[in-house]
Formats: C-alpha cells, structure tokens, sequence
C-alpha cells in the first residue's frame, strides 16, 4: 500500500514541478502519435472515398479486409515495420530504425486501417439522396465527392480522433521500433512498462496519469463531436455557427 | 422545350418506365399525375439526367440528351429538381442555397445577392443563418425550391412537392410555384398523386398509370373526358354504368342501362355499348320527384341509398337505382334532408354532365 501512496505523491510532484524528463516523453508522445495521425488522415480520407465511390470487383472482400486489419496487434505490425527498416530489409538506407520517424511510420501503418474503414462508413453513412441532390444541382462529380467528404465531416474528425488514441496508447511499434532510447525514443508507454520493471512506481504512475489525461481530452473531443453538443463547440471544430 | 419519345427503363425484369411519348412546351406547367409507384419519379429523374432510359429518347430544347457526361452536366444545369423528400445539406440555411452557384464557379458577390434574392422569394430571408437540418418539413421544401431557383433554370422539375406537407405549408408551396411561374417563366414539369392539386396547377395534365402514360390533355379533358374507366376512377368518378344507345337524335341520345333510359350527350349511333362516367359533384339529391321539376335535369332515377361515408366535409352517397350511383353531398344537405342508408331519394343528373364513351368490352 505504502509503495502506492508514495508512487502517487511522486507522481503529482513529477508533474506538477514540470520534471523536465516527464516532459520531454509526454511531448515526443504526443509528437510521434500526432503527426502519425495527420498522416494517416491524409491518407485514409482520399483512399477511403476512392473505395467508397468506386464499384470494383472484390470491394466488399477488400472492406473486410481493412476492416479486419483494425485489431491488428501492435506487436506484429512492429515486426513487420522492422523487417522492413532495419539495416538488412528493403528500406534499410534511410535509417529509420530507432528513430522517432520509424516509429511515426510504425504507427501510421498501424492506424490507416481504422482510419480508411471508418471514413468509408462514414461517407457511406450520407443519405443517398444528397448525393443525387449534389448531382442535380449541377456537381461535377469531384464536386460532389468534396462535398459529400465535407458533409461527413463529424464523422471524419471523430474517427481520426479515435484513431490517434490507439496511436498514443499502443507499446509495441514505439518498443520494437522506436527502442525505448532515453532522449531519443523514449515515449510514454515505453517509459512506464521500462520504470515498472525496474521498481520505479512513481515515475510509472506519473506517466500513466498524463496518458490517462490524454485519453480522457481524446473523448471529450469526441463527445463533442459526435454528439454535436452546443453550436458553439461544432463552431469551434469548424462546424456552422447559427 | 422537352422531347420524350419511346422512352422506358427496365430494372431487372420489371418496366418501370414503358413507350413513354410526351413533348412539353416551353413555359407551360405539365403535371404527371398517377397513383403511387406508377413511375412519375422514375420519369423526373430520366429527365433530370439523373438515371438513363433502357430505351428511347431525350431532347432538350434540340439536343439529344444521350451524349457526353460533359454535355449532359451542361444540360443537367440548365434544369433543377426539387425531390419529393427534401434533403438539405449540414450548413446554413444560404449556404444550401448556395450550392447550385457555387458549383457553376460563379462570383461569390453575386451568389450573395442571388441567394438572398431566392430566400426572398420563397419567403425564408430571416432563417439565412440558421442551420438547415433544423428547419421543419415545409421550411425545408421551401430551401429546397429556393436551391432549384437561384440557379434560374429554364426547366423546373417537381417531384410531388408537397406530399409530405399538412394543408397549410401545401397550399404555401402551390402559391410560390404558380408565383414562380408567373415571374420567371420557368417551365415546369410536377409530378403529384393529387388529382386535386394537378387541377389546381396544371396547364396540361398526362396520366401515368404502370409506367405508361395513359391519357395527355387538358384539366377537363382529364376530369370530365377521361378515357378509361381505371382514369375515371383514379380522378375520382365513382360511377360508371354500362348501356346500350337506343336512340340519338342529332346528338341528345337515350341510353338504357339495365331498365333506366338516362338521357345523354354523344355522336354515338343507336346500338351502341357504351359505357357513362358521371362525377359524383355532379349528381343532385331530392326526397320526392317534384323537388327536382324546375331545373333542367334530365335524368332522375329513383332509388335507395346503400351506404353512406364521410368525405372530409362531405359525405359520399352510394344509391341503388339497380346499378350504384355516387352522390357526393355537403354535410348540412344531407342534414337537411335527414339522409340515412335505406331511404328512397331521386338522384338528379343534367345530361350534359354524363360522359360517355364507347365501351368495347
């Protein structure tokens, strides 16, 4: 018990002095696993509705595929990943092993399938009849895909959401290609399953809090969104003001 | 404006569309009038360019409207549509309105003027701001007709626009097209199950009735000439006797149905089989023979009423003369003449309201 009420009180202490190694794993977190996510969004949004739009033969199978991909475990992609980048794979001359742009490449890999799947049932969740309405107002058809993209915008920005908290939370790309390398690679659930082991509990829990505060602003913006709360709020995620 | 000649559509095995010739003249209101599921939807968006015809032809004011994607955009943008269930896109109520606009890349000084123009007309310049997925049902067609007459299309399509409104934003909506069409002189082609509406609308009228247009005319045509006992029901003439012409003298002829002579108008011959359509508005009740005397009616039949239904303010009255006559009655005449089901009344019709047609089976 006392290891607990004393990792606690270190924790908020850690935090609340703004310990500068605290710090620096919480931002190279939240650095790795946003631009991951920025990336994957840019990614997902015009393949997805390249998917939706399109009928091809074996779409429903490639759907499934994707979607099937969604629960991919992290610790396969992180092999995957390295095999590629490490110094004997295909891409291992852009050095990526190690590096905090490895693990961005990890954990893009890792979400894009989240984020293309939710984006086509998002497109495909907007009534057909906007779609004819687009049509009939005179869209050409790019028109019409930017527009009905811009009418599934909520549910866009709510899946992209979702998507960098399976990006921030997730060890095993961060660990296997990132390396747990202290002021290089060294994230936020890395630190806490390294400092664990060593006995460290304090600086673990510090950590696990500010993971736990990150979580908890992902789905308060999530809420906001898909629930749509105020007018004021959807002003703010760039919804109509009225 | 609109040429349509041979045109169907199949989906799978069934005809939705079938021999469809109709030609529609620049500036007239045309209303497709059928029951539902008889096409008139399926025919709108063809005509929008929204579908293709399995078969058949388009020409839009001398353009073949079977052609490039790039002309048919073309064309696709000289027209709008108002769908039978309007759908608004999750933005201001302008910047629904705005669309057409947007999308024809014209200048953004201009569409703020044209959408405030439009919201004018269809009377929702205060709701600007507001966003549209939160307006009613009938605000929502008004954005909606207002989204079709920004862009100032030669040819409005309306696909029964007012079909789920209750009377008052209906008849709110039947004023701003007859006011549209007096300003702009749009063409119109409406589609509506409403007989009713058709009539208080249209300049022409076509009657489809399982993909196929049955009968094309004027409202009276329609209404008092329909050529087919299925339009005769479906514009509302409840009665229909069949009979045999016994004599015709230049045109007054005398047709016996069953034991009645009833005394009607047609060029048809003495022999005959031909069967009399007759409007239930058109048909007089009276307790005795006498009541009747004065007027010019011809044909009074005595006989006994079989059932009686209300009809909004009126009531439908069903008499047994040895075939069934409609009558359609106000409430306070039926009051007065204190009407119930087995009376015996005199059902009064001038001849001229009776029309006839050959009856071939």
């Amino acid at each position: 018990m006392s290891i607990i009420t004393s990792g606690i009180t270190q924790a908020f202490y850690l935090i609340l002095t703004l310990n500068p190694d605290v710090m620096q794993i919480a931002a190279l977190s939240l650095y790795v696993s946003l631009i991951a996510t920025i990336l994957a969004a840019c990614m997902s949004i015009p393949l997805g509705a390249l998917i939706h739009f399109h009928d091809f033969a074996g779409k429903k199978v490639l759907i499934i595929l994707i979607q099937t991909l969604y629960s991919v475990p992290t610790v396969v992609v992180g092999l995957v990943i390295y095999l590629l980048i490490s110094r004997s794979g295909p891409l291992g001359f852009f050095g990526l092993l190690w590096t905090p742009e490895g693990m961005i490449l990890g954990q893009t890999v890792l979400i894009v399938p989240i984020t293309t799947g939710l984006v086509i049932s998002a497109l495909g969740s907007i009534d057909k009849n906007i779609s004819d309405t687009l049509i009939s107002l005179g869209a050409t058809g790019f028109q019409k895909v930017v527009q009905i993209i811009k009418e599934a915008r909520y549910a866009i920005l709510s899946t992209v959401v979702l998507a960098f908290g399976r990006a921030i939370s997730e060890v095993g790309v961060a660990m296997m290609i990132g390396g747990n390398i202290l002021g290089q690679t060294r994230v936020l659930t890395t630190t806490i399953a390294l400092q664990t082991g060593l006995g460290d509990f304090g600086f673990s829990i510090a950590l696990g809090i500010i993971l736990l505060t990150i979580a908890l602003i992902v789905v308060v913006i999530m809420n906001l969104i898909t629930a749509g709360l105020s007018s004021e709020s959807q002003w703010v995620l760039g919804g109509p003001r009225s | 404006m609109i040429r349509i000649s041979g045109l169907s559509r199949k989906v799978g095995t069934r005809n939705i569309l079938d021999a469809i010739d109709i030609e529609i003249q620049p500036g007239e209101i045309f209303t497709l009038i059928g029951p539902s599921g008889s096409g008139k939807t399926s025919l709108l968006r063809i005509i929008d360019l929204l579908d293709n015809p399995t078969s058949g032809k388009i020409v839009f004011d001398g353009t073949d409207t079977a052609t490039a994607n790039s002309v048919r955009l073309s064309i696709r943008r000289r027209m709008a549509m108002v769908f039978q269930k309007p759908s608004v896109l999750n933005t201001t109520v302008a910047g629904n309105v705005a669309f057409g606009l947007k999308f024809r890349g014209v200048e953004k000084g201009e569409i703020g003027t044209r959408v405030r123009e439009a919201l004018d007309i269809v009377g929702l310049s205060h709701l600007a701001d507001r966003r549209a997925v939160t307006l009613s049902g009938g605000e929502m067609q008004r954005v909606a007709i207002a989204r079709a007459l920004v862009t100032r299309p030669e040819l409005l399509l309306l696909d029964e626009p007012t079909a789920n409104l209750d009377p008052v934003n209906t008849e709110m909506i039947e004023d701003l097209i007859r006011r549209i069409h007096q300003r702009f002189h749009t063409t119109i082609i409406l589609s509506t199950h409403d007989m009713i509406q058709g009539q208080r609308l249209a300049d022409r009228i076509a009657v489809i009735m399982e993909g196929r247009i049955v009968q094309v005319g004027s409202i009276h045509d329609i209404f008092y000439l329909p050529k087919n006992k299925d339009i005769a029901r479906f514009v509302g003439i409840d009665t229909l006797v069949k009979g045999i012409v016994e004599s015709n003298e230049e045109g007054h002829a005398k047709v016996l149905v069953g034991s009645v002579i009833f005394e009607v108008i047609t060029p048809c011959r003495p022999g005959t089989h031909v069967a009399l359509f007759i409007r239930p508005e058109e048909v007089t009740l009276a307790l005795k023979d006498g009541d009747l005397q004065k007027t010019s009616v011809r044909n009074q039949l005595a006989g006994t009423i079989t059932k009686m239904v209300p009809f909004g303010p009126f009531i439908r009255v069903t008499i047994d003369f040895g075939s069934h006559l409609t009558a359609l009655v106000t409430r306070r005449s039926a009051d007065e003449l204190s009407l119930g089901v087995g009376m015996t009344v005199i059902a009064g019709i001038k001849a001229t309201a009776i029309h006839v047609i050959p009856d071939s089976g």
